[in-house]
This record gives structure tokens, sequence and C-alpha cells, in this order.
């Protein structure tokens, strides 16, 4: 076994990194941060709302990656890889959509705005849990694993296709969307805090990941 | 070539079979049938409305009616273990894929275009004037629902609550081609240039080679071992 | 031709070990759940081995399925039949699926070896159900594979067919093509068979060439190693 104590340690160093991560970029983002002009302090949602949707973005390249992977090799820790990162990217776009609800409630006095970025995650949303749906649905793990990599990549590919789609479908008819995270040129403090926080939460899904990972070998050497 | 060969038979034993059992055409005319009524029903008699709305009705009854017809796609192989019979054929599989993407890809024109008869008929509309962009538009789309949902039909064919998941798999991944078509149909229908929806038109060529490329590449891992 | 070595596989199968020769016909049995059409569908490239390799014609049938598939016939339990197609179409299509040209005529002989001919263009669907058994051999025989999986292949057919079945068999081992049959009866069938082989506890528990073994012989071996009545 290649993995055990060795992980094990690894993890809960990543599990405590993560933490302190998180520690670090709540402060920065809800103490030190400067205030907003004019959205007041529901603006510090975007600490929370972007780090997700960047995390959520790249746990689903991490399942494009390790479903193509296993597609050439079969490596049964490639399909570990992607589904543990499947639902890692699942509950972070979850997240990002509540986040960005929460922002939006306040701001613009409604729940939900079928702004260009929203609609786009929605939409990954349902395709990954379509994902999550699929594997649960398929009792022989190696065909799960096998259809569970063709949706992976087919759902990836069609990310780009999807963004485009929207946002012509947003602005070509309406004003440009006004959920932007804020204007590219934040003030530096911001700018700081929104880094520690895409740090943390980066580190936050690796944990995830990494638990995740361990808990699905026992389940799979169980059974074999 | 083989390939072609193969692949041509295999979409001849599609619309053979379809062609006389008529099972699939039958129940999808009627459906096309019974939403034309639901939709006049929704949106009441105002007949702005509907025109209006039509481009996103249109393809909303061939989203739906695909997703019947697609979604059906492998259940003749369901019967006498013939799906195993498609895996014991040797030989590339995507030929498979392939056959069964045109076999598919026929029917629903079919379907699509009983579908803009009756939009004909029964919202006194005409569709001629807008024939060629029309045309375009559908087959563009047409394919890229098709692509997809042959592929999908294949991977859900032997997994519990497939009728359900297919739907469910399929649309989110169909976003993209549904935004495009509307809009495109929108443009044709107001007997706009092809050219202002010249963006649109590409996103569909592009989703279209993307989807039937990775059907291709992927067919033989979901059909096979 | 027709060779395979040794096996070690899942909870069905467990360290199966097994060899044919071409011009030979192996009769497989074993009780209901031994794992007789697990052992099939694997060489049949149908089913994944565990562990272990089964190997066809020198190819290996988990890695190299498509040349695997080119050499064999399979007649199992379904009988891969289209019901709204004709006789004759079903068999030019899977010829034709199969990448091999499928002139009228060569489809017309193997549906006449099987008495088929008169019902060529009428659609299988009006066919009884050892008329489709027929159709299922028809579309091996027009394949003429080099070695033949098959599960349970008297069953269904009438006493004619039964007679025609074996002769075809032993014609075929005649040309060189080997055989593996799995089997639960114990009646003239296997005398077709030139070795027979017992499925039980997850191996083969028996190995003997058939003429070593008497009727009676074979019905006490079998409920030994089964534990069960034949």
């Amino acid at each position: 076994m290649w993995f055990s104590t060795a992980d094990r340690r690894l993890t809960r160093v990543l599990g405590w990194l993560a933490a302190l991560g998180l520690v670090a970029g709540l402060a920065m983002g809800f103490c030190i941060a400067p205030r907003e002009v004019t959205q007041g302090n529901v603006q510090r949602i975007m600490y929370l709302h972007v780090p997700t949707a960047w995390v959520a973005y790249l746990a689903f390249m991490i399942v494009l990656v390790a479903s193509v992977v296993y597609l050439f090799t079969r490596s049964v820790a490639a399909d570990r890889l992607a589904q543990a990162s499947a639902e890692a990217g699942v509950v972070f776009t979850g997240v990002t959509i509540a986040a960005g609800s929460i922002w939006g409630k306040p701001t613009w006095g409604i729940w939900w705005t079928w702004d260009a970025r929203l609609t786009s995650v929605a939409v990954l949303f349902v395709m990954y849990l379509g994902y999550l749906l699929l594997r649960e649905m398929i009792d022989d793990r190696e065909r799960a694993a096998r259809y569970c990599a063709v949706l992976g990549i087919v759902a990836a590919l069609d990310v780009p296709l999807v963004h485009l789609s929207v946002f012509w479908w947003r602005t070509l008819h309406q004003p440009p969307s006004v959920m932007t995270p804020g204007p590219v040129s934040l003030p530096s403090a911001m700018l700081a805090a929104l880094l520690v926080n895409v740090l943390a939460f980066t580190l936050l899904y690796t944990y995830f990941v990494a638990k995740r990972l361990s808990s699905l070998r026992r389940e799979h050497e169980a059974i074999a | 070539m083989r390939f072609a060969r193969r692949a041509w038979i295999m979409a001849w034993k599609d619309l053979t079979v379809e062609g006389r059992s008529k099972e699939t055409l039958n129940s999808l005319f009627f459906f096309a049938l019974l939403l034309i009524f639901l939709f006049q029903f929704a949106l009441g008699p105002d007949r702005e409305r509907l025109t209006a709305a039509l481009p996103g009705l249109l393809w909303l009854g061939f989203i739906l009616s695909g997703l019947l017809g697609l979604g059906r796609t492998f259940v003749g192989e369901r019967d006498n273990d013939c799906w195993d019979g498609l895996r014991l054929a040797p030989g590339d599989k995507s030929a498979i894929y392939v056959g069964k993407l045109a076999g598919n890809l026929l029917l629903m024109l079919a379907v699509e275009t009983i579908f803009l008869l009756l939009f004909e008929l029964f919202f006194d509309l005409d569709l001629v004037a807008a024939l060629p962009g029309l045309a375009l538009v559908v087959g563009l789309g047409t394919l890229g629902l098709a692509a997809v949902g042959t592929l999908f039909a294949a991977m859900t064919a032997h997994v519990r609550a497939r009728e359900l998941l297919f739907p469910v798999l399929l649309l989110p991944v169909e976003v993209p081609v549904l935004l495009g078509t509307v809009k495109a149909t929108e443009a044709v229908l107001l007997g706009e240039p092809l050219g202002a929806v010249a963006h649109w038109l590409k996103l569909l060529v592009a989703a279209d080679v993307i989807y039937v490329a990775i059907g291709v590449l992927t067919f033989d891992v979901v059909l096979d071992g | 031709m027709g060779l395979r070595k040794a096996f070690g596989t899942t909870l069905v199968l467990d360290d199966v070990t097994l060899s044919v020769r071409p011009g030979e016909a192996v009769a497989l049995l074993g009780a209901n759940g031994a794992g007789k059409t697990t052992l099939l569908r694997i060489l049949a490239t149908l089913a994944h081995p565990s562990g272990g390799t089964a190997r066809i014609a020198g190819f290996d049938c988990a890695r190299e399925p498509e040349r695997v598939r080119e050499c064999i016939g399979l007649v199992a339990h379904g009988t891969l039949i289209y019901e709204d197609l004709t006789a004759f179409e079903n068999l030019r299509f899977w010829r034709v699926l199969a990448g091999a040209p499928a002139p009228a005529r060569d489809v017309r002989e193997a549906l006449a070896a099987v008495e088929l001919e008169p019902y060529a263009d009428e659609r299988v669907r009006t066919f009884s159900a050892g008329m489709k058994r027929r159709l299922s051999l028809a579309r091996v025989v027009l394949a003429r594979p080099l070695v033949l999986l098959l599960d349970e292949p008297f069953a269904g057919l009438d006493q004619r067919g039964k007679k025609w079945l074996e002769e075809y068999l032993q014609a075929f081992k005649a040309r060189a093509g080997a055989i593996v049959m799995v089997t639960h009866s114990f009646g003239r069938q296997l005398a077709v068979a030139d070795r027979i082989a017992i499925l039980a506890g997850g191996r083969i528990a028996l190995d003997r060439p058939r003429p070593a073994v008497s009727a009676d012989e074979l019905m006490r071996l079998y409920a030994l190693h089964t534990e069960e009545a034949p």
C-alpha cells in the first residue's frame, strides 16, 4: 500500500494548512479589507464567491484530465480522482451559486438573475450533478468508471461552448452583466484578500479530494 | 470503404426496422400534434404572443421529441441479445456510431418536418420564405442533438432509471445548441440575413464538430468492455 | 488455433485452466451458477477476467478482442435476431456489419443448410422458436469461424435440427475448427465432444477424454463434483 501513513500525515497537514488559510482569508476578507463604497458589507461575499468559482472550475478540469488518463490507462486511481474531484466540484459550484444568490438579494433585490455568469455556473452544476447521478446508477464499477470518464470529457469540452453561448445570449440583447466581481483594478488590499482566499479554498479542495480518495480506496479494497 | 459500408448497414437496419414497425415515428407524430395543442393552450389565442415565442416553441418541440426518439435508439438492441451482437461484430465500433447517428438524424429531421408543417397549418404561418436559412439552422441543431444523444443513449441503455437519466444528462450539455438554434431561428424567421447570426452559426458548427468527434472517438468505450 | 490458457478470476471463476486444440470439441458441464456461461462469455470477449489470460488463436481475449471476434462464432441464449427484418436481411446485416461481403448466394446457402430457405424473405416475427434457433445457427454457418463457442446449442431444436447440428459440428471439427460447448444434457449430444470437463467450485474439477468415461460413470462423477443430481 503505497499511500498509507505518509498519505495520512500529508492529508492532515493539508487540512491544517487549509484551516489556517481559511482563517487568514476570513480575517482579511471580513476585517482587514476595506468596505466597498456602493454595496457595503455584502460585497465581502466576493471573497467567498470568487474563490469557490475558481476552485469549481479547477475541480472540473481535474475531472477532465483524470477521465482522459483513465481512458488511456484504465488506472483505477485515475477514476477515483475523477470521482472525488467531481464531488468536490459539485459542492463548490453549489456554494458559488448560493453565494452569488446571497450577494444578489440585498444588492439588486432578487434571488436569481439570468446573468451570464450565474447561468453558466448553474448549467455546470447540473451537468456534474448528472455525472454523480450516472455513477450512482451504474452498479458495475468498471462500467461506471468508463461511462463517467466519457461524460466527464463531454461536459468539460462543453464548458467553453456553454460560456460563450450564455454570454452572447445575455449581452447581445441586454446591458452587460451587472454581477462582476468588482472592477479589474481592485485596490491592493482587496486583491490581496481575494488571492489569499483563492489559495485557501484551493487548499481546502485539495484536502477534500485527498480525504475522499483515501475513503474511496478503502471502500474498493473492502469489496475486492 | 469497409467503414462506410458498415455504417451504412447500421443506418439501413435502423431505418428499415423503424419503417416496418413505425413505432417511434407514429408516436412522435402524435406527440408533435399534442405539443402543438399544449403550446396553444399554454400561451392563449393571442397571435402576436405565439409569433414572438415561435422560435423557442419550435425548438422546445424539437428537443422534447428528440429526447423521446433518441432515448429509444438502442431499444431495438435489447431483444435477443442484439447488443452483444453489436459488440461481437469485429471492426471499428465508431462505424456503428456513425450509422446510428445517421439513422437518428434522418428520423429527427422527419419529425421536425412534420412539426414545421403542423406549425404552418395550425398557426397560419408562412415558413416557406425562410426555408433555406431555416433548413441550415435546423440541420446544424439537429446534428448537435443527435450526436450527443446517440452517445448518451448508448450509455444509459443499460442503466437503471434510463428514461430519467437520459434527459438529465443530455439537456445541460445541449444548452449551447438550444441557445444558438433559437437565436438563429429567430433571425431567420424575421427575414434577417444569415450573416447577422454568423457567430451563432459558427458556434453550432463548432459544437457539432466537437460532439461528433467525441462520439466517434469514445463510442467503442461505451459499447464495449 | 483454438488454444486457451490459464485463468485465475473472480469469485465465480477461481483459477480455471482449460485448453482446446484445433479439431477438438470440449463439453463443459456444471451445476447452475457454476460459472459456465461466465467462462464462455470471457472467451467470447463479452466479459473481462479479473485475473489470468484467455487466448483464442493466439490472441488475448481481453487485450485484442477485435482479432478474437474475427475468429469466433457464438451461439448462446440470445438469438441475435431483429424481429422486423426478414431471415435473409438478418443474416446479411450481421455479415456486413462484420465488414465481410455478403453475396446473396452465400446467404441463401446458409439458410438452405438450416432448411430455412423457403422462409428467407419472411419477417422473423412470424417464425417459431425452433426456426429462430435455426436462424441463429445459420448466422454462424455463414460466418465460418475458426472456433465455435456454444451455450446449450441443442436446446430448442427438434429431432431433425439436433441431427443436423451434430453433423455440422462433426464437419466443423473435421475442418480443424475447435469447439467449446456448454451443456446441461448427458444424452446423445455429448457424442460430438472429444473431452468432457466439469466446472465446479470455480475450477475445472474434471477433464477427461470422453471415450474414457461411460455414461453411468459420468453421472456419478458429476454428482460427486457438483453435489447435485444431473
